[in-house]
């Protein structure tokens, strides 16, 4: 497989418990759980890390500060967000020499207290906006409305997406909403939101922590797990989220270069990738994703969601552990938790319901067009 | 919608941001517009968006446009807001884009394309909001 990191490999995930609220936890607790989870998943211990990258949303842990937890050793920092920018600023520290093994963590909880209003993260304080009562389901609704407007997509395929990636969750026990089954029925029965959402349209609200290690592949020899490769991956950002309005001409497309780059890094199209941990905020999301990434032609999301194509057994599965619908929304966790899922999906780690067909190559994405950015890689098992 | 009663969060105006908000006090909606390439610029920023000159003036916009998209809020960002309200992108006819509140106007009837202009309402001696409603036939 061809990558810009040929000699980098991802040898630990691990996911900390995830629920509702996580009131007998802390940050720092859910962190170190998170680290000490994705070193023994990797067979490391702390002596063999040389590399950290964490930061916490609430508690604003850093990653210097987390180098003095591991006894304060000379050590390789990134300064990323969790998520794919992490993961890739790691892969090229590690391909570039400056560190041999890297964690990466995060975790929120404690955030979400006054539940009147919607979550504290969703909410802008910017001058043009905060007064005309927006937050982020009406910055991503303005951009819906718009392209309903624009092709015809029908309220169906909202509800299928929103079934789909909540279905899996169902059948996922470390997800929070496990067991809760949902159809496009129920999808369209919910209560409004921000027209057209929903209240099952958009994502839900939680806590919970992670963590990935990534290593040399010589080091990953030495290793009992399935190495996953980061076959590439980039950033498409086109200004502050929640600042500007979210007009669809202009930030529609956010995420097409970064899918291009992503897949002239790997050498790869569409039909290479198997599977997709795509941001999942709200329904329409996906279907702007598969549009923007090319996996339709533009207009024609919609229709591609139906008939099953992006449930579990159909042909390209999406957010194979219920996404932030249904499987866990811990603020920023959710962003390290997209490539995280992949590695998982691509070891063969999850349950059987939810395991694919001897997948070989994923791509997962951090960020949407209500926030302007969306970022994309790409992750790939080599097979003998 | 109508025009909220309660104390909603309102804009802190900055030095660069201070001559719109001066503007709607005075009921014109003014708008940054690059003496180089006549780009307009708006939210305000300390360049041009297409060629980077800072020469930038404020000038008066009609106050008139379109809805280039919309949705009505049922769950609210704080309790303050009265649900339903309807927020819009409107494209002025000067060819920039702003957000804002759509007044009187039926959720179900609100549509992409409809013709609004502006409508001022002071929410305190500094502050000044710039809504929208219907253009009224004339
Ligand atoms: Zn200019």
């Amino acid at each position: 497989m061809k990558t810009p990191y040929p000699d980098v490999a991802i040898v630990g995930a691990y996911n900390t418990v995830q629920a509702k609220q996580l009131p007998q936890w802390t940050e720092p607790s859910l962190v170190l759980d998170a680290i000490r989870g994705a070193l023994a998943d990797a067979g490391l211990t702390p002596d063999d890390v040389d590399g950290v990258n964490v930061s916490t949303w609430v508690s604003q842990l850093s990653s210097r500060t987390v180098a003095q937890w591991f006894g304060g050793r000379p050590a390789w920092t990134g300064t990323s967000h969790p998520g794919i920018e992490a993961v890739l600023e790691a892969a090229a520290a590690i391909q570039s020499g400056q560190a041999e093994t890297v964690v990466i963590a995060t975790a929120q909880c404690g955030a979400y207290t006054e539940r009147e209003s919607t979550v504290v993260w969703t909410r802008p304080e910017n001058e043009f906006v905060e007064c005309w009562g927006l937050y982020t389901a009406a910055e991503f609704a303005l951009m819906a409305q718009r392209h309903m407007h624009l092709y015809g997509t029908k309220r169906e395929a909202l509800s299928e997406v929103a079934s789909a990636i909540r279905m899996n969750g169902a059948k996922n026990p470390e997800a929070v909403h496990f067991g809760r089954e949902v159809s496009p029925r129920e999808v369209e029965a919910s209560r409004m939101v921000a027209d057209p959402f929903r209240l099952l349209d958009c994502c839900i609200t939680s806590e919970g922590g992670a963590a990935m290690v990534l290593t040399t592949k010589q080091r990953a020899k030495d290793l009992d797990v399935t190495p996953i490769q980061v076959l590439g991956g980039a950033l498409d950002r086109q200004g502050m989220s929640y600042v500007t309005a979210p007009l669809w001409h202009r930030y529609g497309w956010v995420g097409r270069r970064a899918f291009e780059l992503t897949c002239q890094q790997a050498g790869i199209t569409h039909k290479d990738i198997d599977f997709a941990e795509l941001y999942d905020p709200f329904s329409f999301e996906i279907i702007r994703q598969l549009e923007a990434f090319g996996f339709c032609k533009e207009g024609e999301g919609g229709d591609f969601v139906m008939d099953g194509r992006i449930r579990i057994d159909g042909e390209f599965p999406v957010a194979t552990n219920g996404g932030i619908m249904s499987y866990s929304h811990a603020g920023v966790v959710q962003l390290l938790q997209k490539p995280l899922n992949a590695v998982l999906q691509l070891q063969g780690r999850l349950v059987p319901e939810l395991t694919l067909h001897e997948p070989r190559i994923a791509i997962a994405t951090n960020g949407g067009s209500g926030a302007l950015f969306c970022d994309v890689m790409a992750l790939g098992k080599e097979v003998a | 919608m109508k025009v909220p009663t309660g104390k909603i969060p309102l804009p802190r105006p900055t030095a660069l941001s201070r001559p719109h908000w001066d503007g709607c006090r005075e009921g014109t909606l003014r708008v940054q517009r690059c003496r180089d390439c006549q780009t307009l610029v708006f939210i305000p920023q300390p360049c041009c968006g297409n060629c980077l000159s800072e020469r930038l003036e404020w000038v008066d916009s009609s106050g008139r446009g379109t809805i280039y998209s919309y949705t009505t809020v049922y769950r609210p960002q704080q309790p303050v807001f009265e649900t339903p309200y309807t927020v819009v992108i409107v494209e002025l006819e000067e060819g920039w884009h702003m957000l804002s509140n759509l007044l009187g106007v039926a959720p179900d009837d609100v549509r992409i394309g409809a013709e609004v202009e502006v409508d001022f309402h002071a929410m305190s001696d500094e502050i000044t909001l710039p809504y929208f409603k219907l253009r009224s036939a004339s």
